[in-house]
């Protein structure tokens, strides 16, 4: 069948499954908007190219589906630059179509023309530049592709203006149905190596202080529930990083919560002193290592992940095993069970009641005075965590907040906390959140963000509100820019630099309200339980409840920046 | 200067597409990898391009594991000296004065290289050959006076027969 390369590319995408493209028109994508008034795809109608990026992401996080996000040429290509090299960073599966100025007149500085393959070459798994229309399908095959296989990642089309233009003859194809990805040099292994399989049981088998150290590879691989079976067979206590919050349940009694900088004592220290970590699909992030030649000194290391890159780029392990996370989790559980499975396993009573330990004697605390007028802001968590259903879906921006919520929420399944993790890109959690309620819309899901991240992004509210998107929002105003005022506080002698905005500007309700969501603002311990029970209740626009919360607090336990993991400082409240 | 002892060469096997090269290179600024050299053509196969690189960057196995990531890097092998020809060509322009130019074409004679063009006080000559004569022989122009020098980075393939075979090496 004839069609035109615009045609080509809605129908490539709905092949693809594609639901939603989150997205904003513009000149070089304009013929593209066309034939999509005739597709079943859903367009969410952004107010910023980064939101859509972000809610691409926030839709494949939540999903495990790959997100969409289709911009302009020029600024909207560099706009969405930010949501690419997160989506890079943290392995989220993300497919961006950015229109590009007519073949013709690339390289010669036309309107809006950048070079988007060259600008994101460096925070893409893959792009594309489309030469002739009759690539579109396969291009767009290839790229849904290598966006969801291998490591998950973000993959870019770029697409000139001519071959999608009817009034174009470039634009011109006869359609066909690609018969599977035109990949020579992708081939990505996903199956375990028995002999390293093997190896890595016997490690287990010996093994008196071992931790599982699970990470974000977890969630990509759909893993959680052969983590689960693992664990409870061999009973070793599992740690979850930021990336893998809700890959194992926090309220399961093997759980030991978040590792890294800002990760719970035990999480820590059990890391620290064990014998041998198995790491399946993390990758020793310098924020869950700390200093990385004074990190678990004794242990050896079973290294699980798809990208075998990763496997020595940070720690050598004893046994590297490059494979999908869940393939190779089933193939070490059926290891250890030939072995004589929880049988075999060595006496660890030492270790778990050492463990059992210091979760008494270090838990994560804060205090809050409820007959006081200082919000802290874990309270606020606590009480939204305890008011919401167990699944519902948080998101957070970056810095104090994203802690405290990482810490004190808990996680108890998989895909229910959405973060910028490697990134660290701030105003990522309005976008996000936006992105993951399109993907669940059964579900109930809160942005707890930053006043900072906030003023970042919060404009993608108006979308939300305009898409009937209700998404909830929880901002934790403390004033201030809190990380990094806490890290003037406790490394430049509290010289506080550029740090201070300001609590009543802007005025988040006004502003809220004025994007039509209903809003509120919180002041005092009392009000924070009605309000977010109000706030539960309404179901028809987004809602923005501001929390005036404690400028000073700050986040216990940490490492600072390249000590080691035994020099964690725990809060001062522990002192008392 | 790198220690050339310590340079590995990769053969790198990619699809022929525009931009490939720029991806190759970039990956090795991004991760911080140098390259020592560089030769880049077509392959046999059209749709193959061939890369020879020379680089000193270690651990080399990150350097072939994240080169692998790239999606249109089809094939990475290291080739070791002992188990490969491998071929530079060097063009340079010395200073061959009356009374230097004979000793310059001894040079020439025994390197058994050729003389490209000739000036009034110059000479352009060119080498092809292993890494290590074409050295020998840029360090040996030097005294002369080098105006101009261009050389290729290497080129290699694996060897037909191992040493002692019966195979010589031309």
């Amino acid at each position: 069948m004839e069609m035109n390369g615009g045609q080509a590319l809605m129908q490539s995408l709905e092949r693809e499954g594609v639901e939603i493209i989150f997205g904003l028109p513009g000149g070089a994508i304009l013929p593209v908007y066309d034939p999509l008034l005739e597709s079943s795809i859903r367009h969410v109608l952004v107010r910023h190219e980064q939101g859509a990026g972000h809610m691409a992401q926030g839709f494949a996080q939540a999903t495990g589906k790959p997100g969409v996000a289709m911009v302009t040429s020029g600024p909207g290509a560099t706009n969405i630059v930010t949501p690419l090299c997160d989506a890079h960073m943290d392995s989220v599966p993300i497919v961006v179509i950015t229109g590009q100025v007519p073949y013709a007149a690339i390289g010669t500085d036309a309107f809006q023309e950048c070079d988007t393959t060259g600008i994101t070459m460096a925070v893409t798994k893959h792009n594309f530049l489309v030469t002739e229309a009759s690539d579109i399908p396969q291009v767009i095959h290839n790229a849904f592709h290598i966006a969801t296989t291998g490591r998950p990642g973000p993959v870019l089309v770029d697409i000139p203006k001519c071959v999608v233009d009817p009034r174009n003859p470039r634009s011109k194809l006869e359609w066909y149905e690609p018969e599977g990805p035109d990949l020579p040099g992708y081939n990505p292994q996903t199956a375990p190596d028995a002999d390293a399989v093997a190896a890595a049981g016997r490690l287990i088998c010996e093994a008196r202080r071992p931790v599982i150290y699970s990470g974000g590879g977890i969630l990509k691989s759909r893993a959680s529930e052969a983590l689960l079976a693992f664990a409870e067979m061999v009973q070793i206590p599992v740690v979850t990083t930021l990336m893998n919050r809700g890959g194992f349940p926090d309220d399961h009694p093997l759980c030991l919560g978040m590792p890294g900088m800002h990760g719970n004592y035990t999480a820590v220290t059990a890391m620290q002193r064990s014998d041998l970590l198995i790491t399946l699909g993390a990758r020793f992030d310098d924020r869950v290592t700390g200093k990385v030649d004074a990190f678990a000194p004794d242990a050896k290391v079973i290294h699980v992940d798809i990208d075998s890159a990763e496997l020595g780029k940070v720690r050598v392990p004893e046994v590297g095993i490059a494979a999908d996370c869940r393939k190779a989790i089933e193939a070490l559980t059926a290891a250890v069970a030939a072995l004589g499975g929880r049988d075999a396993q060595p006496d660890r009573r030492e270790w778990m009641s050492t463990i059992a330990g210091w979760k008494e004697r270090y838990p994560l605390t804060y205090d809050q005075d409820l007959q006081g007028d200082v919000i802290k802001p874990q309270y606020v968590i606590e009480e939204l965590r305890d008011a919401t259903p167990d699944d519902t879906i948080v998101c957070a921006g970056v810095g104090q907040h994203q802690m405290w919520a990482s810490q004190f929420w808990s996680f108890n399944h998989p895909n229910t906390w959405i973060n910028s993790g490697g990134l660290g890109t701030m105003g990522y959690a309005v976008p996000a959140s936006i992105g993951a309620k399109a993907g669940c819309p059964d579900r109930m899901v809160w942005a707890i963000d930053g006043d900072g991240c906030f003023q970042m992004t919060a404009q993608e509210l108006v979308t939300a509100a305009t898409e009937r998107l209700p998404v909830k929002v929880a901002i934790l105003n403390n004033a201030f820019l809190g990380m990094v005022r806490q890290w003037q506080e406790l490394f430049y002698g509290e010289r506080y630099s550029e740090v201070h905005l300001t609590e009543s500007l802007p005025d988040y309700r006004g502003w809220a309200e004025s994007m039509g969501c209903e809003a509120m603002r919180i002041t005092a311990p009392a009000e924070v339980r009605p309000a977010i029970e109000k706030a539960n209740e309404i179901n028809d626009r987004p809602v923005v409840i501001e929390f005036r919360v404690d400028p000073e607090e700050n986040v216990y336990p940490m490492v600072p920046a390249g000590a080691s993991n035994d020099d964690i400082v725990l809060s001062p409240d522990h002192l008392g | 200067m790198v220690d050339k002892r310590r340079l590995h060469t990769l053969v790198v096997l990619v699809e022929n597409k525009a931009g490939v090269l720029a991806r190759v290179a970039g990956l090795f600024a991004r991760r911080g990898f140098n390259i020592e050299s560089l030769a880049v053509a077509p392959s046999a196969d059209p749709r193959i391009s061939r890369i020879t690189l020379a680089t000193a960057a270690t651990p080399l196995d990150q350097v072939i594991k994240q080169l692998d990531k790239l999606i249109n890097v089809v094939s990475i092998r290291e080739l070791q000296p002992e188990d490969s020809v491998e071929r530079e060509l060097l063009v340079a322009t010395v200073r061959a004065f009356p009374e230097t130019r004979s000793q310059v074409m001894d040079l020439v004679r025994i390197f058994d290289a050729r003389v490209l063009n000739v000036g009034h006080d110059k000479l352009m000559v060119s080498l092809s050959g292993g890494p290590n004569r074409v050295d020998d022989f840029e360090s040996l122009l030097e005294p002369f006076g080098i105006v101009e020098l261009q050389r290729t980075g290497k080129v290699a393939l694996p060897r037909l027969a191992s040493a002692g075979g019966e195979v010589g090496e031309f």
